[in-house]
């Protein structure tokens, strides 16, 4: 198994603050890895250190087996791509023009936009299901659409290596499962995903490679029907519950136990 | 340039700004011929033909050594506050920044106004760097005061009118205790073009052109920062390094116009909204557009002073005041201020 991305005893925090420490993670090259946790485990803060936005203090993040911190920023932007949990729209951009910007590690002051550039986004537009939206304006749309945008952006960085921060926070349930569906096939199309998820069961039902973590520690990893057990999802998020086959898809489902946090 | 070819736009709306740039350009050439004509001394179309074509004529001196210099600086000062004003919006993300509301013009002011009274020094050369240095430490300043990356557009322009009020305090405490520099610097101190005959106008020029190419490369990493940092760096843009670029890019253009004409408010702020409104967010357009639109807010501005009060005149910073100042409380009373 190739690792192209990982963590190797990183101290991450912000300041002097160590959120993780001494942290060693790796991101299996081909699989859908979902980081998941509760809130402030850790778990945005380890995928920021993936994507290089926060610098470890001590220890390193390596990308192809090298400090991700000592290539050129815009060569990484070749190999990753980042959407990260709050992305801005400037007023009035088009989201052909947003997904556009994507192509910015590609460019140079004399590259300048050509018609593969325009090949890259139709494609990325295509395969996010936004091609119809291309002239309208990103601040006209729902927030489903919207985040497929962003996706659409990241694509047309045509990096092998994608990393998505809470990508589903802030959509209602059945936007959520589109882009949940959207990520799936990104992954099938064999991309690298890493993603910070809130909703374990569609963890387990999206990602083939699970990280839990708590306190800024992993509790576990590996495939979801490994570690999806009532034994780990009581440890990490002190949820007593069962484990059952979700009848759609097979996959481990959660079913917090009922009444067993009265008294706690 | 990169300004034609860098963006996926369709071939109308890249018409419509090609369309556009040649109608600013076009108006820039009409606004600078009113302002070689019009004046303090009225002349007629014959007289001004001659004052530039005959140097026996009455008119030669009022025009090739006042009028045509003005006409140049105001040109040039104009396109480097408006280019500012857009660098600054576009790496705060703030609508509100202007190098005049963020205090960097007050600084380079209090800079030079300290240099004229305290070293004795009164050439446009040795002058010019105090105002570099002035700008760039009322940039960081304001900066850190409004609390770093963490500044909000609101906490910015608070800091800024801080900054800003207590530069005005030290470059007025000076004139009053100084009547030679006062006299020197009256019209200066709010903001004119009437010393352009004293300026070295090759070297000011220069430095604008210069400093305004530079910024004009960086449209295209301001365009990835313009989707927020963290967008920015998976784009493969160090904010950091963009920023501290675009504060040298800043510190050249408006301190050196500041040095020349001293400090102007609001024609960075106005400018680059008018500008957005018709070109949208891509800084590849926004850019020149900025610095082409600057320069001629400022030489209508300087013909409007010129023609409003005769046979005396208004200086420039007040009639940019005085526009801007609405405008500014517009921007700020909208219920919704725009991102960038």
């Amino acid at each position: 198994m190739t690792v192209p991305l990982l963590a190797e005893q990183a101290t991450i925090g912000y300041g002097r603050k160590a959120v993780c420490e001494r942290l060693d993670v790796e991101v299996p090259e081909g699989e859908f890895t979902v980081i998941i946790g509760p809130n402030a485990c850790g778990k945005s803060t380890l995928l920021k250190a993936l994507a290089r936005m926060l610098k470890p203090t001590d220890g390193h993040v390596l990308l192809d087996g090298e400090d991700i911190h000592s290539r050129p920023t815009r060569t990484v932007a070749r190999r990753l791509g980042l959407l990260p949990q709050s992305p801005i729209a400037p007023d009035g951009i088009t989201v052909a023009d947003l997904v556009a910007r994507g192509r910015y590690p590609h460019q140079g002051i004399l590259r300048q936009w050509s018609a593969a550039d325009e090949r890259v986004v139709a494609e990325a537009m295509d395969a996010t299901d936004v091609a119809d939206l291309a002239a309208r304006g990103v601040d006209e749309l729902s927030g489903g659409q919207r985040q497929r945008v962003w996706i659409a952006m990241v694509l047309a960085q045509q990096t092998p290596l994608l990393l998505l921060d809470e990508p589903t926070t802030f959509l209602d349930i059945t936007h959520q499962l589109e882009v949940m569906d959207l990520c799936g096939r990104l992954h099938r199309e064999g991309r690298t995903l890493v993603a910070v998820l809130h909703d374990l069961n569609q963890a387990a039902r999206y990602a083939t490679h699970l990280i839990a973590m708590r306190e800024g520690a992993i509790v576990a990893e590996g495939p979801p029907d490994e570690i999806v057990t009532a034994d780990v999802v009581e440890k990490v998020f002190d949820l007593p519950c069962r484990i059952i086959d979700d009848p759609e898809t097979a996959t481990p489902l959660v079913i917090p136990r009922a009444g067993a946090r009265t008294g706690r | 340039m990169s300004t034609a070819t860098a963006t996926s736009t369709s071939a109308p709306q890249r018409a419509r700004r090609v369309t556009g740039l040649l109608a600013l350009t076009a108006a820039l050439v009409v606004l600078a011929a009113l302002s070689v004509a019009l004046g303090a001394r009225a002349m007629s179309m014959g007289e001004v033909w001659a004052g530039l074509a005959d140097t026996a004529s009455d008119a030669y001196p009022v025009v090739t050594e006042l009028r045509l210099p003005r006409t140049a600086l105001g040109l040039a000062a104009g396109a480097a506050l408006g280019l500012s004003g857009a660098l600054m919006q576009a790496m705060t993300r703030n609508p509100l920044a202007d190098p005049g509301l963020l205090g960097v013009n007050t600084g380079a002011a209090a800079a030079v106004v300290s240099a004229v009274h305290f070293l004795g020094l009164s050439t446009f050369g040795a002058t010019l760097g105090f105002a570099w240095l002035g700008a760039a430490a009322a940039a960081v300043a304001c900066y850190l005061i409004a609390g770093a990356a963490a500044a909000t557009p609101a906490r910015l322009a608070l800091a800024g009118a801080a900054v800003t009020a207590a530069g005005l305090a030290y470059v007025s405490a000076i004139q009053i205790l100084d009547t030679a520099t006062l006299e020197q610097m009256r019209f200066w101190s709010v903001g004119s073009l009437v010393n352009a005959h004293n300026v070295p106008l090759g070297i000011v020029v220069g430095l604008i052109a210069a400093a305004a190419a530079a910024g004009v490369l960086l449209s295209r990493p301001l365009n990835a920062l313009a989707l927020g940092d963290a967008s920015a760096t998976g784009l493969g843009v160090d904010p950091r390094v963009l920023r501290i670029a675009g504060i040298a890019v800043i510190t050249v253009l408006a301190g050196t116009a500041t040095a020349a004409c001293g400090p102007i408010v609001f024609v960075g702020l106005v400018v680059p909204h008018i500008v957005r409104a018709y070109t949208g967010p891509d800084q590849n357009w926004v850019l020149p557009y900025s610095a082409l639109g600057g320069a001629a807010f400022m030489l209508a501005a300087d013909v409007l002073g010129r023609v409003a009060a005769r046979p005396a005149e208004l200086q420039v910073g007040i009639v940019c005041a005085v526009v801007g100042g609405p405008f500014f409380l517009y921007l700020i009373n909208r219920r919704k201020v725009a991102r960038l």
